[in-house]
């Protein structure tokens, strides 16, 4: 069953990698879909990764209640939380939940309805034309999601640290430069951009393949959302081998 | 010219169609009649390439479907016009955008010219000022003629109707039974209508097949379907009193 399922996945991505039928159409529904999957995901995501720089900062503090360890440690480990894991993997898994089941149920919705015959008989490589632009605009537009969540994820955490008083601004400062990484940012963005392949294709996939009505939509839609988090975890450990051992 | 021989689908262990052949000429509106789950629709989305059939042939004008480059199916594809039971329009599309979008695809066409035959096909199903509402806007019958209209905008020489009158009320159908058999006639095209609505054989049915169980067990015109003694003939199409009444009636004057 699940080799079934990995033999359609792989069908279906070899139809989504043809050449556009027409590249003008192609770059309008490319910018719709940084829109719908990467616009208006900015401000939930800002939300979120503000609020968690925060509490990294503050569980942290509360853990480093020894007076020998520097202050600094705070901050250090703030910014390695939020760059090496918060931020790609979990902000991913996030826009899993909110564009997977978005993706799904309206691929899903335009299968029931035989939107998607109707661009079949017209002649419309219709997975190409449904889920490329989607992909494209997951894989271009999610590193710049990542690279907001990261940086509102470190000042999230300056706030609590000077709103609480558990750490001072120089303190904080002091230690997210402190042996600070470049690669830590590279990793972070090969990590988000193979996360994004999958939450842009997996719930195509379950929208795609939906037989019957609106109830087995909103199947899809949870099975599209379970299993494109459990991809990401599984390949958060395999990179993290990769990139980091 | 459309011809299928041999036409043979099964889902799993159950055989859908089995064998069946049938020739839908240029020109004419062909109809497809048989009950619910008779298999009229898996026949078409067969004729349509949409639903592999395990065996049979299918030729558009000589080109037989199975043996052409999927390329080449695409091209083909561009002569066929298809309205679907739901309508299938483009939610997120206006009714403009909807009916613009197989030339936006496959012409080169400037917007104005677009906007000129969007108008042009709109005016032929009789729908005026509806170009920037969209499909949930507008009403069943509305949304029936706009999916008429897409079907329509690149001439096409093959038109497939899956229950057009699904939905709608006794009235509505016959001025879209009766668009189709003008748009077949406008357009030379060879229309293939899937239908159980007795009212449109009556009205446009000039070629008839009727299925049952995967099986074709009849074919004529709306003429020979009052004079057939095939009994699953009589039995579908002369179910309500009325038609028995008409008919009577037709074999007691000897015309239709």
């Amino acid at each position: 069953m699940y080799l079934e399922a990995i033999g359609k996945y792989s069908l279906m991505m070899k139809q989504v990698f043809a050449r556009p039928q027409k590249h003008k159409i192609f770059f309008e529904n490319y910018f719709k879909e940084i829109d719908d999957l990467g616009i208006k995901s900015i401000g939930l995501i800002s939300f979120i990764s503000f609020f968690i720089g925060g509490v990294v900062t503050i569980q942290t503090a509360r853990n480093m209640s020894n007076p020998l360890i520097d202050k600094m440690y705070i901050g250090y480990a703030t910014i390695k939380s939020i760059f090496l894991e918060f931020s790609p993997t979990f902000i991913s898994i996030i826009l899993a939940g909110i564009v997977g089941s978005y993706i799904a149920s309206t691929i899903g919705t335009m299968r029931i309805t035989e939107q998607i015959d109707a661009l079949d008989v017209m002649g419309i490589n219709s997975a190409n034309h449904l889920i490329l632009p989607k992909l494209m605009a997951a894989v271009t537009f999610y590193p710049f999601l990542i690279m907001i969540s990261m940086f509102l994820g470190v000042l999230g955490g300056w706030v609590a640290g000077n709103l609480t008083g558990m750490v001072l601004s120089e303190n904080y400062l002091k230690g997210i430069r402190y042996s600070f990484d470049s690669f830590d940012i590279i990793y972070a963005l090969i990590k988000t951009i193979v996360f994004a392949f999958f939450i842009a294709t997996i719930p195509s996939y379950f929208g795609y393949n939906v037989r019957g009505g609106a109830l087995e939509v909103g199947r899809a839609s949870t099975k599209a959302v379970i299993w494109t988090s459990i991809t990401i975890i599984v390949f958060n450990y395999i990179l993290t081998q990769l990139l980091l051992s | 010219m459309i011809e299928v021989k041999n036409l043979y689908k099964s889902f799993k262990d159950k055989e859908v169609l089995k064998g069946i052949s049938a020739t839908f000429e240029t020109g004419k509106t062909n109809m497809i009649i048989g009950r619910s789950g008779s298999g009229k629709t898996v026949f078409v989305k067969s004729v349509l390439g949409l639903i592999q059939p395990e065996s049979g042939i299918v030729s558009f004008d000589g080109r037989i479907w199975s043996d052409l480059s999927l390329s080449v199916q695409r091209k083909l594809r561009m002569e066929m016009g298809v309205v679907f039971q739901g309508n299938a329009l483009f939610d997120s599309f206006t009714i403009e955008e909807n009916i613009m979008f197989p030339m936006k695809m496959f012409t080169k066409k400037s917007l104005p010219e677009m906007k000129e035959r969007v108008n042009e096909v709109l005016h032929q199903v009789n729908l005026e000022n509806v170009n920037n509402k969209f499909p949930a806007e507008i009403s069943g019958g509305m949304q029936k003629r706009v999916a008429l209209a897409r079907a329509i905008v690149l001439y096409p020489k093959y038109l497939f109707c899956d229950e057009p009158n699904s939905g709608l009320d006794p009235k509505t159908a016959i001025i879209i039974d009766n668009l189709i058999h003008d748009l077949t006639k406008r357009y030379d095209t060879t229309t293939v209508i899937n239908t159980h609505d007795m009212n449109s054989i009556m009205e446009i049915g000039e070629s008839i097949i009727l299925l049952k169980d995967g099986h074709k067990l009849w074919e004529g015109n709306k003429s020979q379907v009052f004079i057939s003694d095939n009994e699953d003939l009589n039995d579908f199409v002369f179910s309500s009193s009325l038609f028995r009444r008409v008919k009577e009636l037709v074999k007691k004057e000897g015309k239709f």
